[in-house]
């Protein structure tokens, strides 16, 4: 049983002439969250639906608990797909919602009775059993929906933009709570998103997607940490961003040499040679503004122009010009440091270490 | 009280809208009804004109094994019909509410064109594809399936075969608006909670299309117990329905008190078929 829960081999999908997966490869382990991040077009319900058996690939394969699915049916695969828009039967009550599963599936009468009430504990509505789809919140359908997978112990849930249709205040508590819940029943969660900070929250790990091909996968603070390209760097929160040259390399550090900015130091990645042609990122919060001409504890600063200054409640946000014609975004945390007093107009100097750079080369 | 007084201006307003409607109803439709029923209770004059003497020996006189006989085959046709209308249509108006929208308008338009047709030249067309030497016979000859020519003509299958050709239309069109408001991913998520085929049919889609289905049934059913023109030319003498019965006793036997009798019990069965219907499923009037 040392089999990924669910793995994806080299898997082709494509809708008349468009590709929409194209060679992708995963695997999702026993037990995590596992979120596929992308933006529309990038193949991540697609890459679903093959899961859940809706759609066959034209190549490649796809193995549940170890076991190719090829040919099987939706009705025979042991997954739960959470829908979009939650797909809750209309002419059933909450209760017959839950109960389907386990009913198609032969489960004596009492079992399932106690097994839809479990899980409309579990979601928090218990009280809720007797009406109808139409009479409950969004909120509370999407809880339903949640119960109607969980309650057949799957091997793995899907979920298709679980929180999509919800407010952004509800989103955020279903967030957390979504996440407790899986922790709760261990049961392995795979969760298409296009909302990078959802994926980031509630998985385990990301795989970042883009026409139909996987980018990238890690944990949250891999993905949004070192990115390992443009498109993950740009897609997953806002990346300030100077192209240039590298200078030199010397052990684990290389110099950068950009237009109209003083040498950059960065850590290097394997494949970082002097001469090639990269993009540095550094992430609007990791930079460190001030008035003062010299400051320890940075190794890299730049001198920049205040462009604009937006007061965020909880922070403050910067609009630096920078080098030749750069537009960076800072954030600052409003905890009454010198660093929130700047008014746009003003010159400051950004300061990074060389730890907080990420050198891509594209 | 200002509200009120505009509420029943408004109503007041209704009401001259709805006159025109009222008038035409009243005057075309209730009126005649009346007479209808005031002859069901009179008697047949010697001549087969109407006496004005009040009884109820049409209503008894229809209680002969006779009669009831062709209530019991209008029945039994009329329900066949609608059972095969039902087969027939239920695939047909999923495939045309699934088909890609440009597809959807040419399969209505395709279902429709028989409209543009007399029903009467149509039902005559039926003669000639099912008489001995029609269409029909002919063409299984060629394929070999049978040697010599069926009678299928002047028979109930005849009528059967009329009806639901006539009336399939009528079934398509509410089953396609129903399924077509169906949402598809209520059928995937079936599908999902391990439903077989037969089950996401019988558990989401068939109850979930039930406005549709009932109302298809009833404008299938209701035209086919009082049809006429289909068993008149396709059944010949032998296979009368009540359509035909009500037809020959006003034309032909010139007793006009037991045809306007029998009328009324047709529509006696139909109102009461309703409401039964609407007693026991609970549903929204039609």
């Amino acid at each position: 049983m040392n089999h990924p829960s669910v793995e994806l081999r080299h898997v082709v999908k494509a809708h008349g002439t468009t590709v929409a997966v194209d060679r992708l490869s995963l695997e999702v382990r026993r037990g995590e969250f596992f979120s596929l991040l992308g933006p529309s077009g990038s193949g991540k319900t697609t890459t679903l639906r093959l899961v859940a058996g809706f759609e066959q690939p034209d190549q490649g394969e796809v193995l549940i608990d170890g076991r190719s699915m090829r040919d099987v049916p939706p009705n025979l695969r042991p997954v739960n797909l959470v829908f979009q828009h939650y797909a809750l039967f209309p002419h059933l009550t909450v209760s017959g919602n839950v109960a389907f599963g386990l009913e198609m599936r032969g489960v004596a009468r009492a079992e399932i009775r106690s097994r839809v009430g479990e899980a409309l504990e579990m979601v928090h509505l218990a009280a809720h059993g007797d009406r109808l789809p139409a009479q409950l919140s969004g909120g509370e359908q999407q809880r339903v929906a949640l119960a109607r997978a969980l309650v057949n112990r799957p091997s793995v849930v899907l979920l298709d933009e679980p929180l999509g249709a919800l407010d952004q205040q509800l989103r955020q508590e279903m967030q957390g709570e979504l996440k407790a819940i899986q922790e709760q029943v261990g049961l392995t969660f795979v969760c298409v998103t296009h909302h990078q900070e959802e994926a980031l929250t509630m998985s385990d790990r990301v795989a970042v997607l883009h026409q139909g091909r996987v980018l990238q996968v890690g944990t949250p603070q891999e993905v949004y940490g070192a990115p390992a390209s443009l498109f993950v760097a740009n897609f997953i929160g806002v990346s300030n961003r100077v192209e240039g040259r590298v200078a030199a390399v010397d052990g684990a550090r290389c110099h950068i040499e950009a237009p109209g900015l003083p040498v950059i130091h960065a850590d290097a990645r394997a494949g970082i040679e002097p001469g090639s042609r990269v993009s540095l990122i550094v992430r609007p919060e990791r930079l460190h503004l001030s008035a003062q001409p010299a400051l320890n504890g940075f190794d890299n600063s730049v001198p920049a122009l205040v462009a604009k200054a937006v007061y965020n409640g909880h922070e403050m946000q910067y609009q630096l010009r920078v080098g030749d014609g750069l537009l960076w975004t800072a954030r600052v945390p409003n905890a009454g440091s010198e660093q929130t007093r700047f008014r746009p107009g003003e010159t400051v100097v950004v300061r990074w270490t060389s730890r907080e750079g990420v050198v891509l080369t594209e | 009280m200002t509200g009120l007084s505009i509420h029943h201006t408004a109503a007041r307003q209704s009401a001259w809208l709805l006159a025109p409607a009222l008038v035409w109803m009243g005057v075309f439709f209730a009126l005649p009804l009346l007479v209808v029923l005031l002859i069901s209770v009179a008697s047949r004059g010697t001549y087969g004109g109407v006496e004005w003497t009040f009884t109820l020996a049409n209503y008894r006189d229809l209680a002969d094994p006779l009669y009831l006989y062709i209530y019991a085959r209008s029945f039994a046709l009329a329900l066949a019909t609608t059972a095969l209308c039902l087969c027939l249509g239920f695939p047909l108006a999923y495939y045309i509410a699934k088909a890609p929208a440009r597809w959807q308008g040419i399969w209505l338009v395709l279902v429709l064109i028989p409209f543009w047709t007399n029903f009467l030249v149509r039902t005559y067309a039926w003669i000639n594809v099912l008489r001995a030497d029609g269409l029909l016979n002919v063409l299984l000859m060629a394929l070999g399936i049978i040697s010599e020519p069926i009678d299928i003509l002047y028979s109930d299958l005849a009528v059967l075969i009329g009806l639901v050709y006539g009336y399939l239309p009528f079934m398509v069109l509410p089953l396609y608006a129903a399924i077509e408001r169906l949402d598809d991913s209520l059928v995937d998520a079936a599908r999902d909670l391990y439903a077989s085929g037969w089950a996401v049919l019988t558990r989401v889609i068939v109850p979930l299309t039930k406005p549709g289905i009932v109302a298809g049934c009833l404008l299938v059913f209701i035209p086919s117990l009082g049809a006429y023109i289909t068993p008149d030319l396709l059944g010949g003498a032998r296979s009368m329905m009540i359509g035909t019965f009500i037809q020959h006793e006003y034309m032909v036997v010139r007793d006009w008190p037991l045809g306007s009798a029998a009328s009324f019990v047709l529509m006696a069965m139909v109102v009461v078929g309703l409401w039964g219907y609407q007693r026991a499923g609970g549903e929204r009037p039609l």
